[in-house]
């Protein structure tokens, strides 16, 4: 049901590209003044929905409306809602850190006056006051990406799409991202839609989590609830170190019934997701069945990177060691159902 | 409303080319390419084809083998008048060889261009009143420069043996030798005044051909590279009208190619001497017609260029093609019927044809009112289809 509140509604969206379906028949709202992360590996249809949502790219199926336009029949009142940082650095590097962002202002029809102290207050806002007569292609890569971020800002859009603003980054710009992502919500109420791979992200920053994978939502809540399909359900993560650790115990393991999921830390270490009351006999027995030693083994708080896990059966930066589940993981509104 | 959406669409058009133009502007390289390019093309075919009246000091090898008539050595006036009459054209540059195999040697070795041979019979046949032999060698290497030779040493000869005939038929007293001899006289005169060099032939054709070339490569080129760069997004996600992109972009390459075309004319005038007969406002106007022809094209190749890399193949392939086949180097007249025909569907031949009349000619707009027509034409149709093909891929 859609409700007042929610500034963008989203059915069942599907995009094709020739036979690939890269967003397969997706639905969600977004609440105004909500930070809403897609968490999700590379190429599971992040960028793609995000692309539909901002105008981009046409949705080969389904509806989305922003701020109750449509988002392919009103594409142009759509677009003087939203705002969009790229993935790619949307700026000329042959003009100044001011042309730049003049330059995509006036493509707004923003009045000369209102326009020329909206620069200035963005280029305060994100320390380039000094820079701006500096051509961009001088500029470090933290610079360039807090440009890349205000020319965003520019339209003072209601609605700020962040595809993978982090990557690339060192860790401190991206705390710096993050917090400026932050405020700007808080402050100005901006609603803010972000993709991303990196569980910090999302986990720090997202008021609610789509996770999708293969072009579905596999599970969407806030962080804390997604967690709870962890703890909540009679699974539990368990850390284990093993000296002499072997692909055959590995094997052995994802075997067994009562674990979800195997993935190898390090050449030592074991993280297994298991489920039942007899999991830890049984995980213990196969590890001293096939000559293997724990020198530690260690009950873990669930993270993102677990939920994830635990749903698709592998892990959101690639899968070394997979298990695929035997069921299909929920899709929508995962928190009601347990998943085994 | 009309009106309202007709201004912002012009606005934005022209912050697009204005953002073109600065970003190649401040490109100091390119710039320097956007100068040196139109001057390689022009210095290089100009001096590839040199017009007769460029060529001098050929390198020639001169065997005398004249056995003379009761001691009379008629190739000694021979010599000494082809000596005098080169003092004042410096065409050739004589070398005194031994033998006829000498020359055939030399011309291998590259020391000589040609020779002239003065058989041993020379003086006994012009004193009995038979006609005197010269032979002219020629390198067959090089069929340019030994045409080139052929006609200037065929001159040279023609104008001595008038004089020796004018002095042969003094007795006849007639009051002008000449008309005796030669009753006919050839007179060449252009439609214009001047000698026009290979460069006059050359140049409008060149500024037709970059000209028109900035759009129809230079615009999948430029779309494509920001399209790959990313910046396409920051365009296409403003509520604006999606033509003022390509129509700022196309303003942008237009302007581009009118200031190479500018240089081209510059080079033309100062380096080469080129002589403008026609108005240059009219230059000017068929050069944007020209642009103004190809812009539909130019689109129709975007929608279908995905990236950079195919777009500057694109331009390649499609530029030889159209270089040769549109009469800018070379006559279309010298081409077999089939390239010909291939010619006439080009808007290259017709733009080029028509700018030489104005620039060369002196030609007005009813002069060229046939190449007009057909630029116009060509031009309407492209951008109605382009238009249709346009709108379909920004809605990918």
């Amino acid at each position: 049901m859609p409700t007042v509140s929610s500034i963008i509604e989203v059915k069942n969206l599907t995009k094709m590209f020739k036979k690939f379906t890269a967003v397969d028949d997706i639905s969600f709202d977004v609440k105004k003044g909500e930070i809403f992360g897609l968490l999700g590996p590379n190429g599971a249809g992040k960028s793609t929905t995000l692309r539909m949502l901002s105008t981009l790219a046409r949705p080969t199926k389904g509806t989305a409306t922003i701020g109750g336009f449509d988002i392919v029949k009103d594409d142009n009142e759509v677009r003087k809602l939203i705002g969009i940082v790229s993935e790619k650095m949307i700026m000329y590097n042959r003009l100044t850190a001011k042309e730049n962002l003049w330059f995509f202002g006036s493509l707004f029809n923003i009045p000369k006056e209102v326009l020329t102290k909206r620069i200035d207050e963005l280029l305060e806002l994100v320390q380039l006051t000094q820079w701006k007569k500096a051509q961009v292609g001088t500029f470090s890569t933290g610079m360039r990406q807090r440009m890349n971020v205000v020319r965003a800002l520019l339209n003072t859009p209601r609605v700020l799409f962040l595809d993978e603003p982090t990557l690339g980054l060192d860790p401190q710009s991206s705390v710096e991202i993050r917090e400026f992502i932050r405020k700007l919500n808080r402050e100005n109420g901006t609603t803010v839609i972000i993709t991303t791979h990196m569980m910090v992200d999302a986990d720090l920053l997202c008021d609610r989590i789509a996770i999708v994978d293969h072009g579905k939502i596999v599970a969407l809540d806030t962080s804390a609830n997604l967690k709870k399909i962890i703890s909540g359900a009679d699974t539990t993560i368990i850390k284990l170190v093993i000296p002499n650790l072997s692909p055959i115990l590995i094997e052995k393991l994802q075997a067994l019934k009562c674990a979800d999921a195997v993935t190898q830390e390090n050449s030592t270490e074991l993280k297994v997701l298991v489920h039942g009351n007899e999991a830890f006999d049984n995980v213990i027995d196969a590890i001293r069945e096939n000559g293997g030693k724990i020198s530690s083994m260690e009950n873990l708080q669930p993270t993102l990177e677990d939920v994830f896990l635990h749903i698709t059966g592998h892990q959101v930066r690639d899968s070394a060691d997979q298990k695929i589940p035997l069921e299909h993981g929920p899709r929508f509104g995962a928190t009601q159902r347990r998943i085994r | 409303m009309i009106k309202m959406g007709a201004k912002t669409l012009f606005s934005h058009t022209m912050r697009i080319a204005w953002k073109d133009l600065t970003e190649l502007f401040r490109n100091r390289f390119g710039l320097v390419l956007l100068i040196v390019m139109p001057l390689f093309m022009m210095v290089m075919v100009g001096f590839i084809y040199p017009s007769n009246g460029t060529v001098s000091n050929l390198q020639v090898g001169l065997v005398n083998e004249d056995s003379g008539f009761n001691n009379i050595y008629f190739s000694q006036n021979f010599t000494a008048g082809l000596q005098t009459l080169n003092t004042q054209t410096h065409l050739l540059v004589i070398t005194n060889v031994s033998s006829v195999a000498d020359i055939k040697d030399m011309v291998q070795k590259g020391n000589l261009e040609g020779g002239i041979i003065i058989p041993s019979n020379f003086s006994q046949s012009l004193l009995t009143g038979q006609q005197g032999t010269l032979i002219i060698v020629s390198d067959e290497s090089n069929p340019q420069i030994s045409a080139t030779i052929n006609a200037a040493l065929k001159g040279v000869f023609d104008a001595m043996g008038t004089a020796i005939a004018q002095q042969n038929v003094a007795p006849l007293n007639a009051t002008n030798t000449l008309a005796v001899v030669q009753p006919f006289k050839v007179q060449t005169q252009g439609v214009v005044s001047g000698n026009p060099s290979y460069f006059d032939f050359i140049a409008p054709g060149i500024m037709a051909m970059t000209v028109m070339m900035s759009v129809m490569t230079g615009l999948p080129v430029a779309i494509s590279q920001e399209k790959e760069v990313g910046t396409m997004d920051g365009m296409m996600v403003a509520p604006i009208n999606r033509l003022s992109i390509i129509l700022g972009k196309t303003l942008g390459q237009t302007a581009r190619g009118l200031l190479q075309g500018v240089i081209i004319l510059l080079l033309a005038v100062g380096l080469f001497s080129v002589a403008i007969h026609g108005s240059i406002l009219l230059v000017f106007a068929m050069l944007l017609l020209g642009v103004f022809s190809f812009v539909g094209l130019g689109i129709v190749i975007t929608s279908f260029t995905k990236d950079q890399e195919t777009a500057q193949m694109l331009m390649m392939t499609l530029m030889f093609p159209m270089m040769f086949l549109s009469g800018v180097f070379f006559p279309i007249q010298q081409m077999p019927w089939y390239m010909q025909d291939i010619s006439k569907a080009l808007p290259l031949t017709y733009a080029s044809d028509a700018l030489r009349k104005v620039m060369v000619l002196g030609a007005g707009i009813p002069a060229i009112s046939t190449d007009l027509i057909v630029l116009i034409v060509f031009g309407a149709v492209m951008i109605a289809i382009a238009v249709p093909v346009f709108r379909r891929m920004m809605t990918r």
